[in-house]
């Protein structure tokens, strides 16, 4: 007989081990679906996981380009982890990143085409402020009217769509080409472009914003009061009040600091790699950056890790379908796979499996 | 671009485009959509299908699906340009920069870019259809088939080719059934079942008993047959998703295009165009008509098109006005191709506003 027992202290090892066992798991799953498709299974892995990096046609294109597809993901998470941590939760990343790049955005577009040092430190703070407006909106509905942020925040990102889709169609249009949607091209407005800074490295301003927020997200939570709260609001919501934590303030900041980094992923995106505001410009990093929060722990350094390998899986699932004629779909299964493996095996970092005797009664 | 940039691009590109050509020619279609739409996505994959039958072990053929523009689609087309891709088709027009940006970097791979309007090297070459023949057609039909004189149209993005779509549609509409009503909802996407069954299911509320669409999935159709009412297919023959509501259906047919476009590589004489191919070239065509079709509307829409294959009769031919009422075109003026691609206004008698 097969009987759950809850460990009485989460498992230390489990939280480490699982999602390295879930990216094996992945691995050996994902294998199986491409076998029963009919394409060479250690291809395919190969193509996806090692290729992007050690292959000798590809690797120095995409090595820089992994960093290009992870910046955004581990910028944003490594925001959302914080609230997380704190049972604050903000699902509407994607749109924080909408508002972001339409505030940087619109700063570029406002000074077009002036040259000038200080307009793309402008964009910057335009940016992260434009993420940090949005996610005030779920933060005082919560502190004032205690509406669900999951909810409010969430639905916030189809009004962002929609105000995305606005700015392309109206204000925000390139007046140089007829009838079409969608801004100047900021890649070629010199004092916007958010270019690389040492060439085919991937590394833009991007890049280094999610070192800086990494390292930053790092000391704060390990070395510093907030930080403190932060968890003990998380695990022991009544202990932390006793202590002095304001749940309101709380709130605040936590919402805040994630809507800030991803208003400066969306603002170093549309100045960067996506180049303009285009109706379709948000391609779903802020509900990415959810999974990778997650795979990543919650822990700053978990989460460069994760968000590389999310990465690798987008670049490398490309290649899959380029080469080995993967159907699209299969990607995301796989993609969604890594998930799904690391919550299953969550299950044992709380609960263990005991075999007992006997009928129990 | 400044001089440093220039250079890295010319560095990078040299590097790049040294190990190209190779015995069987490679070409890499990279679609906005999946391959199962049975819309846009689906007939370009029937395309690549069709030069794999013509070219057989001569070309290798490949693709990938659900390509974003911007980041996305510059990391696959220099995927496939690394690969030792010689012919790249992108088809949606969004891939313009993106493209253009590549083809820069790879002066050797030969770019084809579908429904696209920037061409800054001489490398990328851009094919659209007119679109708006078959649009003509499928208007006539649903002027001369409505009860409720009211047309639901979903139309996708407020770009100039899917402007003249509606364009073209009302007028022939209208030519036969002064009463006609267009109601258009826009889905913001090319490719969302979800919103354009939602967008369906809105318009017959409102009282169309035609519905026409500009995005590429069935559901439009599916929401049709069940509400009893006639509708028109998008892009591939639909006919099977609603047997008894779908009338006929505008095709995309890109396989002659692509052949000819594939021969010119492997014979080495590719060389950049710009192509608007319609009905006489055989990229516009027609899914078969319906038998609820009357036989006298039938005959109609069949002179139709030998009209406009033979070039006797141009959709736009004036007078027309624009919807405030300033005329476009005279008498017997036919509009030109330039208007057209940079259609930004509805003509007159059309209601609603085109969003901005």
């Amino acid at each position: 007989m097969i009987r759950l027992e809850k460990r009485k202290e989460p498992s230390k090892f489990w939280r480490i081990a699982n999602p390295f066992l879930a990216v094996v798991l992945t691995m050996l799953a994902g294998a199986v679906m491409f076998a029963m498709l009919g394409k060479d299974p250690v291809v395919a892995i190969r193509l996806i996981f090692f290729d992007p990096i050690f292959s000798d046609t590809f690797g120095s294109y995409s090595r820089p380009q992994l960093l290009i597809k992870s910046a955004p993901l581990i910028l944003i998470a490594v925001g959302l982890a914080v609230g997380f941590k704190a049972n604050i939760w903000n699902i509407g990343a994607e749109g924080q990143y909408i508002m972001g790049a339409l505030f940087g955005a619109g700063v570029a577009l406002a000074f077009f085409p002036a040259p000038g040092w200080y307009i793309f430190p402008l964009m910057v703070l335009a940016g992260a402020f434009g993420g940090f407006l949005w996610a005030m909106i779920p933060a005082i509905l919560k502190t004032r009217f205690n509406t669900n942020e999951i909810l409010v925040s969430l639905l916030l990102v189809y009004v962002a769509e929609k105000i995305l889709a606005a700015m392309a169609l109206g204000v925000m249009r390139n007046p140089d080409i007829a009838g079409f949607p969608g801004s100047r091209d900021l890649r070629r407005y010199e004092a916007a472009h958010n270019a690389e800074l040492f060439a085919n490295t991937g590394i833009h301003w991007g890049v280094v914003a999610a070192l800086i927020a990494v390292i930053f997200a790092y000391v704060m939570m390990t070395r510093h009061m907030l930080g403190f709260h932060v968890q003990l609001a998380g695990q022991a919501p009544r202990a932390a009040r006793f202590a002095g934590v304001s749940p309101a303030r709380l709130v605040v900041i936590c919402l805040g600091i994630s809507g800030a980094l991803a208003g400066l992923a969306g603002m170093f995106e549309v100045s960067g790699p996506g180049g303009q505001v285009r109706i379709e410009f948000a391609t779903g990093y802020g509900f990415t950056a959810i999974i990778v929060a997650f795979l990543g722990r919650l822990n700053p350094i978990g989460i460069v890790l994760a968000g590389l390998l999310l990465g690798l899986t987008y670049i490398g699932g490309e290649l899959g379908q380029m080469i080995l004629q993967l159907p699209g779909a299969a990607i995301q299964v796989f993609q969604g796979m890594l998930l799904f493996f690391l919550l299953a095996l969550d299950f044992q970092t709380n609960y263990r499996l005991r075999l007992s005797k006997g009928v129990r009664t | 671009m400044s001089f440093k940039k220039l250079l890295t691009a010319g560095v990078l590109g040299a590097t790049l485009a040294a190990p190209v050509f190779a015995d069987t020619t490679k070409v890499g279609f990279v679609y906005i959509g999946p391959v199962g739409d049975h819309g846009w996505t689906y007939t370009h994959d029937l395309a690549r299908i069709a030069l794999e039958e013509e070219f057989g072990d001569a070309i290798e053929t490949s693709y990938v699906e659900n390509v974003a523009y911007g980041a996305d689609a510059e990391r696959v087309m220099t995927q496939m340009a690394l690969s030792g891709t010689d012919l790249i088709f992108a088809t949606s027009f969004g891939y313009g920069p993106d493209m253009n940006t590549v083809a820069a970097r790879f002066p050797n791979v030969a770019f084809e870019h579908a429904t696209g309007y920037i061409q800054e090297t001489d490398n990328v070459s851009l094919y659209n259809a007119r679109f708006y023949e078959g649009r003509a057609v499928i208007g006539h039909i649903a002027g001369k088939m409505t009860q409720t004189n009211k047309v639901g149209y979903i139309a996708s993005f407020p770009i100039p080719e899917v402007i003249m779509g509606i364009n073209s549609a009302y007028l022939h509409a209208k030519a036969v059934n002064p009463d006609v009503e267009f109601n258009v909802v826009w889905a913001y996407s090319w490719y969302d079942p979800a919103q354009e069954a939602a967008a369906a299911e809105a318009l017959i509320e409102q009282g169309a008993d035609i519905i026409m669409q500009h995005t590429d999935s069935t559901a439009p159709l599916t929401v049709a047959q069940d509400a009893g009412i006639f509708a028109f297919g998008q892009a591939s023959d639909m006919s099977a998703f609603a047997p008894q509501s779908h009338l006929t259906g505008i095709l995309d047919v890109w396989a002659p295009y692509y052949i000819e476009r594939v021969q010119a590589v492997i014979d080495g004489t590719w060389e950049a165009g710009d192509v608007w191919h319609g009905i006489v070239d055989g990229m516009v065509g027609f899914a078969p008509f319906s038998d609820t079709i009357p036989e006298d509307v039938r005959a109609e829409a069949e002179d139709m098109i030998a009209a406009i294959a033979a070039g006797e009769y141009h959709p736009f031919t004036g007078p027309i006005n624009k919807q405030d009422g300033t005329p476009w075109l005279a008498d017997g003026e036919v509009a030109s191709d330039g208007d057209l691609l940079t259609m930004d206004f509805y003509v007159e008698g059309i209601t609603s506003d085109i969003p901005n």
